[in-house]
């Protein structure tokens, strides 16, 4: 799986449009049909280094921005318990891979790519994020 | 039955006769302890305490089967007959004696030092006690490990003292010239004047003549230059003494007549007499091993010192004047001295001398006449770390109860003990002076490492530190954000193990609400919807209802709350009502209707105090001595909000029937006729801990002061998620030391602790009602982002008596 997220380094709402990688190549690389972004909030609705949760295409997705303003976005369902909490974990860092710890057993996620790291036989589904101007949308990935 | 008859009640009679007892299974020996002074043997050592704090300095008694005469002195030994003749004019028969006869100290034949004072017995600090009120200065002749401790006890009396000494230097037997000059600039910064190289011409009656013309004032004059042996009795009895003195024993501390034997100050043995408590106590064993049959020898001992008094750090190990290589380090900023001598080869560590920073000690003593286990600087400056792996199994790690490193290791790994009260209750080490604590604590880390178990003193992947060395930098430095605290003493960016304890101690040290900018990120689920996350990811709410104490009015909001939110209810163990099943969104919606009918937040969500749980006390019970539910509210509305390392529990109950049960609480409180008894440190739960009595009869301001300071020293120095019950039994002292920092502010930190209390409760604001009056902190409590209206379709429940309960989908096992 691949995963893209942009590098936003400024609350401000102006444009920020990638000039490299990014939007555009993601865009062109792949049929434009096969993509549904979703536009789901601002950007500034975003807490920093924290997490909030959208319904998209009726699923529930958990969208974390880290402390460098990159997005990242996972199922919001935590295998361990069954209850949709991941969003409300704590964000953080294990060993430079951005992580989030559930908040119902603590079971620590890999950002990038959804894995456990406490339990790498356990996985959730990471999607596809980006910022277009000031709006963030999601895709399934 | 045979007589053994001790001469002497001292700290190695007492050691002696106890070992004895505990041998003694089949009651062969009949015991008789004669010692002259006015009462049973007592801890020498703590002599000062006894001044300065009026410790009682007693040990425990001996069992009934000792007979113990005090205020009772022998005059002669028959060794024919095997009798001993008492200034009461009683003769005792004995088998087998030992004399523990002591010293006295030595007093210079100088122009009227037979008026002055001496430092040895609780009689001695009686008198000069008396002798010192009222006056103005004193001084001490002797600037060895006793009189420095003397003086400090004069200066403690309030005197301006002067210390008198003929060596060159303080401490001359111990510490070489660098370390003496060390010392006496901290002694001086202390407020005491050192007179060195210097000798005694007279003394008068309020002052001291120095030769060279020198008269120092001196209301007060205390000699302590040193011991000469208590050996008139056995020299009376033509048994052999040394030539400077002392009672000649050979190595199993028998002398000439093999039924008598001298242990303590009193016997000169391989040539020397010890004035240090370790190796009298040493020959007491070796004495009581003998009257069974073993052969056990005295083989020397370790004279290695450690001066903790005054707030100077003093230590000197081994043979520090020894002729080889010297490593010395220096430095006039930080007021330190380091040196350790190592063998001409840079192999073998001989001694060393530290002064103003001993923590090394421990483990570079554990290593004297061992291979250097690392390159000098390190040792110097590696504290534990360096030293630690290289200890044989041989290695002395406890001096005081002969523990050695093989010994600490196989109790650990027999007795699968995992952490260090348990080690110090199964070996002993550790027990006396405490200086080898550290050492017995890396010892048992390895053991655990070893084994597999987890003991990194680091907080997580993220900082090097323990929480309690987090909370004082943060303090120290006033930072107050977590990415101030990451950049600079961290890596990484975090987890849920840091975040939420940088959280707690900012909130501790009151850097604003717990939901403020960065904070809401660091707080665990709970703390940051001010809710108990529920196994559905729905939240339970908990009104406080201080002391448990709550009108109709109340309850009946409580039950609208309930019933019009769909809620399910239980009483709690705490005497308040919890309601379940509320999502994130309708959490609001109960708090505006909880404070509105003057609710506030109850904390039940975070490490903080929960609940002071009360019985109906005097107000209503036939029995009550005390208004247990008033002094229960008072205390709760006080440290209601106080962030901690772990949740803090409370109880007062109104008469000694304890139906609040307060001893299980980490403070407890009971009614006596008098005031209130306070208990501290108690656990239910997991690993259950009969809270320890702290204090006794206190009026309720007393009370309260003690519970702020002991509450805040807590916050201050517990581990993350550490309860006080086992931050208690991690204590060096426990609750001695305790009582030591919040009564007698043994470290000058009552202040500092008071004035924190006070701004907690000055700044203490309800976190639902701020939480509703912000805008920004209210955005988040929605499911969803992009459609704040939708309640989470992933919630459900279905009935249960008459309730809710939730539903639970199939999940992957854990």
């Amino acid at each position: 799986m691949t995963e893209r997220s942009e590098g936003i380094r400024r609350r401000a709402p102006v444009v920020t449009l990638p000039d490299e990688g990014g939007l555009m190549t993601e865009v062109l690389d792949r049929p434009p049909v096969s993509v549904r972004w979703q536009t789901v909030c601002d950007y500034d609705d975003l807490p920093p280094e924290d997490g909030v949760c959208a319904l998209v295409h009726g699923e529930q997705v958990a969208i974390f921005r880290t402390h460098d303003g990159r997005l990242y976005a996972l199922s919001n369902r935590d295998p361990f318990s069954g209850a949709y909490v991941l969003a409300r974990g704590i964000v953080g860092s294990r060993g430079g891979v951005p992580t989030v710890a559930s908040p119902m057993y603590k079971q620590v996620f890999d950002l990038t790519t959804g894995r456990c790291l406490d339990d790498p036989a356990v996985r959730v589904p990471a999607y596809r994020v980006r910022v277009s101007g000031t709006r963030v949308e999601v895709a399934r990935a | 039955m045979t007589d053994l008859v001790v001469i002497g009640h001292g700290p190695a009679a007492h050691r002696l006769v106890e070992a004895v007892r505990e041998r003694d299974t089949e009651g062969r020996w009949q015991i008789t302890v004669v010692g002259e002074e006015p009462r049973p043997a007592y801890d020498r050592v703590a002599l000062t305490s006894y001044l300065t704090d009026g410790a009682d300095l007693a040990y425990p008694a001996h069992d009934d089967a000792v007979r113990v005469r005090t205020g009772e002195r022998v005059t002669s030994i028959d060794r024919a007959g095997r009798t001993v003749t008492t200034d009461a004019g009683d003769t005792l028969r004995y088998d087998t004696l030992v004399l523990a006869t002591g010293s006295v100290p030595f007093v210079p034949p100088v122009p009227g030092a037979g008026a002055a004072f001496v430092y040895r017995t609780i009689d001695d600090l009686d008198a000069l006690r008396a002798r010192a009120a009222g006056r103005a200065s004193g001084v001490v002749v002797g600037g060895g490990l006793l009189g420095l401790e003397a003086a400090r006890a004069l200066q403690g009396l309030g005197l301006e003292t002067h210390i008198v000494e003929m060596a060159p230097w303080l401490m001359a037997r111990q510490l070489d010239e660098g370390g003496g000059a060390m010392l006496r600039r901290h002694i001086e910064a202390l407020g005491l004047r050192v007179h060195t190289e210097v000798m005694l011409e007279r003394v008068e009656a309020d002052a001291v003549h120095l030769a060279g013309g020198t008269v120092l004032p001196a209301g007060v004059v205390v000699f302590s230059a040193g011991i000469r042996p208590r050996d008139e009795l056995a020299r009376d009895a033509g048994l052999e003494v040394g030539e400077r003195g002392g009672i000649v024993v050979d190595d199993a501390c028998r002398t000439g007549d093999p039924r008598i034997y001298a242990i303590g100050e009193c016997a000169l043995v391989g040539g020397q007499v010890y004035g240090l408590v370790g190796p009298c106590l040493s020959m007491a064993e070796v004495v009581a091993d003998a009257l069974f049959g073993g052969a056990a020898r005295f083989a020397g001992a370790d004279t290695s010192t450690q001066l903790k008094l005054m707030g100077v750090d003093v230590a000197s190990f081994g043979d520090p004047s020894a002729d080889a290589l010297n490593v010395s380090y220096t430095d006039p900023v930080a007021g330190t001295y380091k040196r350790l001598v190592v063998s001409d080869d840079a192999g073998t560590l001989l001694g060393g001398v530290l002064v103003g920073d001993a923590s090394a000690y421990p483990t570079l003593r554990a290593c004297v006449g061992a291979s250097l286990p690392a390159a000098p600087d390190r040792l110097l400056f590696g504290g534990t770390e360096a030293v630690a792996g290289a200890m044989t199994e041989e290695t002395m790690v406890c001096s005081c109860n002969g523990v050695s490193a093989g010994a600490i290791r196989s109790a650990i790994t027999d007795g699968g003990l995992t952490d260090l009260p348990a080690v110090r209750a199964c070996t002993r080490a550790g027990t006396g002076c405490g200086s080898c604590v550290p050492l017995v604590k890396r010892i048992l880390d390895e053991e655990l490492t070893s084994a597999g178990i987890p003991v990194s003193r680091a907080l997580c992947e993220h900082f090097d530190h323990t929480r309690a060395e987090l909370f004082d930098i943060i303090r120290v430095r006033g930072i107050t954000t977590f990415s101030g605290l990451i950049a600079e003493y961290g890596r990484g960016r975090g987890c849920d193990i840091c975040k939420p304890a940088v959280a707690s101690i900012l909130a501790s040290l009151g850097t604003g609400h717990i939901l403020d900018g960065e904070q809401a990120g660091l707080q665990d689920t709970n703390d940051q919807f001010l809710a108990n996350m529920q196994k559905n990811g729905t939240y339970s709410v908990v009104p406080r209802v201080p002391g448990g104490e709550i009108t109709p009015e109340k309850l009946i909001v409580i039950g609208e709350v309930a019933r019009d939110f769909g809620l399910y209810t239980k009483i709690t163990g705490g005497q308040r009502i919890d309601m379940f099943g509320a999502r994130v969104e309708q959490l609001p919606l109960i708090w505006k209707r909880l404070t509105d009918a003057g609710f506030e937040s109850g904390h039940a969500y975070g490490k903080a105090l929960r609940t002071v749980k009360s019985c109906v006390g005097s107000t209503w019970c036939r029995y009550g001595v005390q208004d247990s539910v008033g002094l229960a509210i008072r205390l709760e509305l006080r440290y209601r909000g106080l962030r901690a390392p772990h949740k803090i529990k409370s109880a007062v109950s109104g008469c000694a029937r304890e139906c609040a049960e307060a001893q299980s609480k980490d403070f407890g409180v009971i009614a006596t006729e008098k005031g209130w008894n306070l208990y501290v440190a108690g656990n239910g739960g997991m690993r259950p801990r009969h809270a320890d009595l702290f204090a006794t009869d206190l009026d309720t301001e007393t009370l309260i002061r003690y519970i702020d300071r002991f509450l805040m020293f807590y916050i201050r120095t517990a581990d993350r998620l550490q309860r006080t019950a086992s931050w208690l039994e991690s204590l060096d002292g426990g609750i001695e030391y305790l009582r030591d920092v919040i009564v007698a502010d043994r470290l000058g930190i009552c202040d500092s602790l008071d004035a924190a209390m006070a701004r907690h409760v000055e700044d203490y604001s309800d976190e639902w009602r701020a939480t509703l009056e912000d805008p920004e902190r209210l955005s988040r409590f929605v499911s969803f982002v992009n459609a704040p209206g939708t309640p989470d379709p992933s919630i459900v429940f279905e009935p249960e008596r008459d309730q809710i309960k939730p539903v639970i989908p199939e999940v992957v096992s854990r």
